[in-house]
């Protein structure tokens, strides 16, 4: 009993109480909040990421908004499974842009980290106007509507700037070419030779083949381009991770 | 039994507190079994953040001492099947294209591998049973009928590669021009006509007629005198009532407008050369496969 009679001092005296009391919630605050300072050892070191094109990033607000990651994840697990059905398996580097990450907790959809470049541009304007067009037996409901929403690039330059506050490296080079970047990446024709210093690998061309800039085209350039940055050649595990 | 609220003297402690003179708090010890079950959780828990990678540390984790890792066991578990296949799939490389078929082992390990590959990867567009979406410019690989030619090369070619991408530079390349600034709204009404007549469809003869001096013009560079096609460009025969963009007078008519081209993605960056030759000997086998002249 004496450990409770000593227990007994803290009980009957407020002031030690409380401090006591604040001394075990610092250590439980400490556990929880220290790693977080070295969050970047987490993050492999990898060639290729970047922020996303004013356009990507537009159709990665419509990819949140409509609810995608309620259905499709963008993690792919490291298991043989999916790094067979997927591909490479996705490293903590890939999402280090993403306010907020995309990795989702359910798979109703496939998988879609590695999507871009996987199929056509004619099929993702197919499969999102009718998805049982192309895959008779899919549950996912109909997203034609975006073909016939057209969006400016007015508000894509403060949410870059928001993006920037958050730690996403947007210049304010990127920031003031904003407006232009968004435009360009439709337009095959244009002058791209700005946008693509800016944003390497980014994917000129008319996604939904219609005039305008919808919001089917910027979520299509996101889809497109979605686990196309990181060069896996130069990648190399670490097995400690 | 007792009731609880008398305790036996001497056998149960309490724990001091006495409320309205008499009621007392008893210090009843808990269940043993529990007791050791919460202890050995303790012991538990300390051993695995010593054996497997844990406390978060500067540089890194602690690594542990069993040396866990997901992706060190991911890659040991690739490893192991591609060591299982090794033979095989190198066998599979190493074979002329024209040769997988006639060594049955060979065939059927890439058949097997083949419809894996084709299920995960070309379903999505070619349809689970490979039929591809009927007028809508997924190509059905079931029948006889190949834009960019059906021999087990050629399909080699196309699934490495790709078609009208930009992602790789020998990627099959072609592209229909948009004819609705170059023909007059009668004229493309008359080569529709026409090109409705090569397959014997219903069809007005007189504009027929007017259209095939137009489509010799136009449309034969490609699409060959007698609307035959020509593989080397992607050109579909047109006289064959198998239609890429479907057949109706509206959607020939459209497709002469504004053309679509279809685009297929190449596939040398996703899947290695033996799955790359699984999946065309399985698309090969399925029925409208060509003998390589």
């Amino acid at each position: 009993m004496s450990i409770l009679a000593k227990h007994k001092i803290l009980e009957t005296n407020a002031t030690l109480l409380l401090v006591f009391a604040f001394l075990v919630v610092t250590i439980g605050g400490i556990v929880q909040i220290a790693p977080l300072f070295y969050l970047e050892n987490t993050i492999e070191d990898v060639e290729g990421m970047r922020p996303y094109s004013p356009l990507e990033l537009a159709g990665r607000e419509i990819y949140v908004r409509e609810g995608c990651y309620v259905c499709h994840s963008q993690m792919i697990r490291p298991m043989r499974d999916e790094v067979e059905r997927y591909g490479h398996y996705s490293l903590a580097a890939e999402s280090k842009y993403d306010r907020p990450f995309q990795w989702g907790s359910k798979r109703t959809g496939p998988d879609l980290a590695r999507v871009g470049g996987r199929y056509s541009d004619e099929w993702h304007v197919d499969h999102l106007i009718d998805p049982q067009s192309v895959v008779p037996e899919s549950v996912m409901p109909k997203y034609g509507f975006l073909r016939d929403r057209k969006i400016e690039p007015g508000y894509i330059g403060e949410l870059m700037s928001t993006h920037a506050i958050l730690g996403v490296p947007y210049t304010e080079e990127m920031i003031a070419e904003a407006d232009a970047d968004f435009r360009a990446q439709i337009d095959p024709f244009g002058d791209t030779d700005g946008l693509l210093a800016r944003y390497p690998k980014a994917q000129v061309r008319n996604f939904d083949r219609e005039p305008g800039v919808s919001e089917m085209d910027a979520l299509i350039a996101y889809l497109q381009m979605l686990g196309t940055l990181v060069d896996f050649s130069t990648f190399e595990a670490v097995a400690s991770r | 039994m007792s009731s609880p609220n008398t305790p036996k003297d001497g056998q149960v402690e309490t724990t001091g507190h006495v409320w309205d003179e008499d009621l007392e708090e008893f210090n009843n010890p808990l269940p043993r079994w529990w007791l050791w079950t919460f202890y050995l959780t303790i012991i538990w828990g300390v051993a695995y953040t010593i054996a497997y990678p844990a406390w978060p540390l500067i540089s890194q984790a602690t690594p542990g001492l069993l040396g866990y890792s997901t992706r060190a066991e991911v890659a040991t578990e690739i490893t192991r099947v591609e060591t299982a296949n090794a033979s095989i799939e190198q066998r599979l490389v190493d074979a002329e294209l024209t040769a997988i078929a006639t060594d049955p082992e060979l065939n059927q390990f890439a058949l097997n591998a083949g419809a894996a590959v084709f299920r995960t990867n070309c379903s999505q567009c070619h349809g689970a049973g490979a039929a591809g979406v009927q007028a809508s410019g997924y190509p059905n690989l079931l029948d006889d009928d190949w834009l960019w030619g059906g021999d087990i090369e050629a399909i080699h070619t196309t699934v490495s590669h790709g078609i009208r991408n930009d992602l790789d530079p020998d990627a099959r390349f072609s592209e229909m021009p948009a004819f609705a600034d170059v023909l007059s709204e009668e004229e493309i009404a008359q080569t529709a006509d026409y090109v409705l007549s090569l397959s014997g469809q219903e069809h007005d003869a007189a504009l027929a007629a007017a259209g095939e001096t137009l489509f010799l013009d136009n449309c034969a560079s490609c699409h060959g005198d007698a609307g035959e096609g020509m593989r080397d460009l992607g050109a579909p025969n047109l006289g064959d009532a198998i239609w890429l963009y479907g057949g109706s007078r509206e959607a020939i008519t459209s497709q002469i407008v504004a053309p679509r081209n279809g685009v297929m993605p190449p596939w040398t960056q996703r899947l290695t050369e033996a799955e790359i030759r699984a999946v065309a000997t399985y698309v090969h086998g399925l029925g409208g496969g060509e003998t390589l002249e």
